[in-house]
């Protein structure tokens, strides 16, 4: 067994097939963690928490920065697309960080009850 | 490979960047993991935020750098229309927001697609299994950015709330396009030519989406939104395989499994599975099988604010049961006030939450918090429960599904075994409402028919205010 792990960590970047395996081992993994981690969340924030993963899944930007930037002569069709993924993105991410930032914020004030008396209209 | 400063051949060094991912990953899992608490949660979001920002900055550590201008004005515009929308948007739209930034995101993952197909001319002399990720996004990224502007334009009102459907060939229409669509994935990784393929692909799965998300009802939102966001980071991480890149398969499995739990949690609170809430229930506009018409079982009791002002103030406890209609008008605000007056007067106050309330998982909180309403005030159902027969009044506003007793008692009813907030339990219940048509579900609440009942009629929000300046003259 401890072989086998090693061999498959062993051969990131050697050959596609063992990168198959090595980003299966990523996925898998991260699926774990995502499930251990995310249960923890109690109901009350469960809107921020969407819309922060949201954001995070906005991450595909980097699919469209990655072609982009290391793309010659895409030609006008794919250049388009990606232009447009790549604002899709970019909108998924910000937005998304954006929000979710204004709705925790409100959550963060006042622990406690009674902490205003008077004061808002 | 024209390395001009050691720096530069460091920075762009593919273990460097691999490492740099893997930083940023790790501050998604961090930052994510403070979302457990309201205190830590702010700080979270913006580690997370920090994460996003390193990922995209190893990204662009290349060699050669390619449409520089393109990369930039892409950035430029796209802050400039997300930064004002996430900032405008008031806290009662915030599910049709999600759902909009979540479609956009899932509009990314299936461009990357295409335009990787375009680029490897149709994933010729590619690896199979990347061809096959690929295919996968693509497909997922579609389903989920078609199936979001539909979820957003019926939150936004753009379209019917309502369950619109083929009828019975729905089913069967449904499983044609899935058929299609597949097909055109197993074309696409066989034969590595023909573009045609890929945009069969991405129309069907748009279809697709559309046929998904189309017949399900304003009362499963929650549960959709929620399910499409899973979509999305599925969609995100097959993208990240194929394009080998495991900042993003973590952060795109994240979101997958985390959408996956919430999804279940919101289908367990309704007391129905996934399936049942795609295949299509009594989320739409199907009338109920009880009552018949719109004829009235019993007689209901109508009340004045005055009366409500006079029983909540002489109360020793009072729990809202926030629902729908309280975002719909707006009403949170008015609601804090009425309470502080409340408190004041020497009342407890609660907010009882029910886990489905609202749009989206978590909805009502969001509200509460935007009008000040202290954290340790809001109690989700099982905590709350206990205390519906130790509570003089409950002030339903704008919720009627998850306060439906039948969902206890009656066994043909479409909601029965849904766990419900037991109000009836109370001394006395008011429901605040703007007629007797029956709720998003379609279905007859016999609260309202309970000799404990009274009805305010109105816009929830004037109610409200109206109730808040008796109980200043009280």
């Amino acid at each position: 067994m401890p072989d086998l792990l090693t061999g498959v960590l062993a051969a990131a970047g050697t050959s596609e097939t063992s990168n198959l395996v090595t980003n299966l081992a990523i996925l898998v993994l991260a699926g774990f963690v995502g499930y251990a981690v995310i249960s923890k969340v109690p109901n009350t924030l469960h809107t921020p928490l969407m819309s922060g993963t949201n954001a995070i899944h906005g991450i595909v930007v980097l699919g469209g920065l990655l072609l982009l930037a290391e793309g010659e002569d895409l030609g006008t069709g794919t250049t388009v697309i990606l232009f447009i993924a790549l604002l899709f993105g970019v909108i998924n991410v910000i937005g998304g960080f954006v929000v979710t930032d204004r709705m925790l914020e409100m959550f963060k004030t006042k622990p406690t009850p009674k902490g205003d008396a008077e004061g808002d209209a | 490979m024209q390395l001009t400063t050691p720096l530069a051949s460091v920075l762009t060094d593919v273990d460097f960047k691999a490492c740099l991912y893997i930083l940023s990953f790790g501050l998604f899992i961090y930052g994510l993991s403070g979302l457990t608490g309201p205190k830590t949660a702010v700080r979270g979001n913006r580690i997370a935020a920090v994460g996003m920002v390193i990922a995209v900055v190893t990204t662009l550590l290349v060699e050669d750098f390619n449409n520089p201008v393109l990369i930039i004005v892409g950035m430029v515009l796209g802050t400039a229309i997300g930064v004002p929308a996430a900032q405008r948007v008031k806290m009662t739209a915030m599910p049709q927001m999600v759902a909009l930034f979540n479609g956009v995101g899932g509009g990314a993952v299936a461009l990357i697609s295409w335009a990787e197909f375009r680029q490897t001319g149709g994933f010729d002399g590619v690896a199979t299994y990347i061809a096959i990720f690929s295919v996968f996004s693509a497909i997922v990224g579609s389903v989920s950015f078609w199936g979001s502007n539909i979820a957003f334009g019926k939150l936004q009102g753009l379209i019917s709330g309502g369950s619109i459907s083929l009828g019975p060939l729905q089913l069967p229409v449904q499983a044609l396009v899935a058929a299609g669509t597949l097909a055109c994935g197993v074309a696409i990784v066989a034969d590595p030519q023909s573009e045609i393929v890929i945009v069969g692909l991405l129309v069907l799965s748009a279809v697709f989406g559309l046929l998904l998300v189309l017949p399900i009802g304003g009362a499963d939102m929650p549960v959709v939104i929620s399910l499409l966001n899973a979509f999305t980071g599925l969609a995100a991480a097959a993208a990240g395989v194929s394009l080998d890149n495991q900042a993003l398969i973590v952060a795109g499995m994240i979101v997958g499994a985390s959408g996956t739990i919430l999804t279940q949690q919101m289908a367990v609170a309704m007391n129905r599975t996934i399936t049942s809430v795609i295949v299509g229930g009594f989320g739409g506009d199907s009338v109920a099988p009880a009552g018949g018409g719109d004829g009235e079982q019993g007689t209901v009791r109508s009340t004045s604010a005055a009366d409500v002002a006079i029983q909540m103030a002489y109360a020793n406890q009072v729990v809202v049961v926030p629902g729908y209609g309280m975002a719909v008008s707006q009403a949170q605000h008015a609601v804090r006030e009425m309470a502080k007056l409340l408190e004041s007067k020497g009342v407890t106050v609660k907010y009882a939450i029910h886990p489905v309330a609202g749009r989206m998982p978590g909805h009502m909180n969001v509200l509460l918090a935007e009008a000040d309403v202290p954290y340790d005030q809001l109690k989700e159902m099982d905590d709350i429960n206990g205390e519906f027969n130790r509570t003089d009044v409950s002030l339903v506003i704008g919720a009627n599904d998850v306060t439906n007793p039948d969902a206890r008692t009656k066994p043909d009813s479409p909601i029965y075994g849904m766990p419900i907030l037991n109000v009836d339990e109370s001394q006395s219940v008011i429901v605040l409402k703007r007629s007797m048509n029956s709720g998003y579900a379609g279905i007859e609440n016999p609260l309202f028919f309970n000799p404990k009942t009274s009805m305010l009629f109105g816009d929830a929000k004037g109610s409200i205010e109206s109730v808040t300046e008796e109980l200043k003259v009280l």
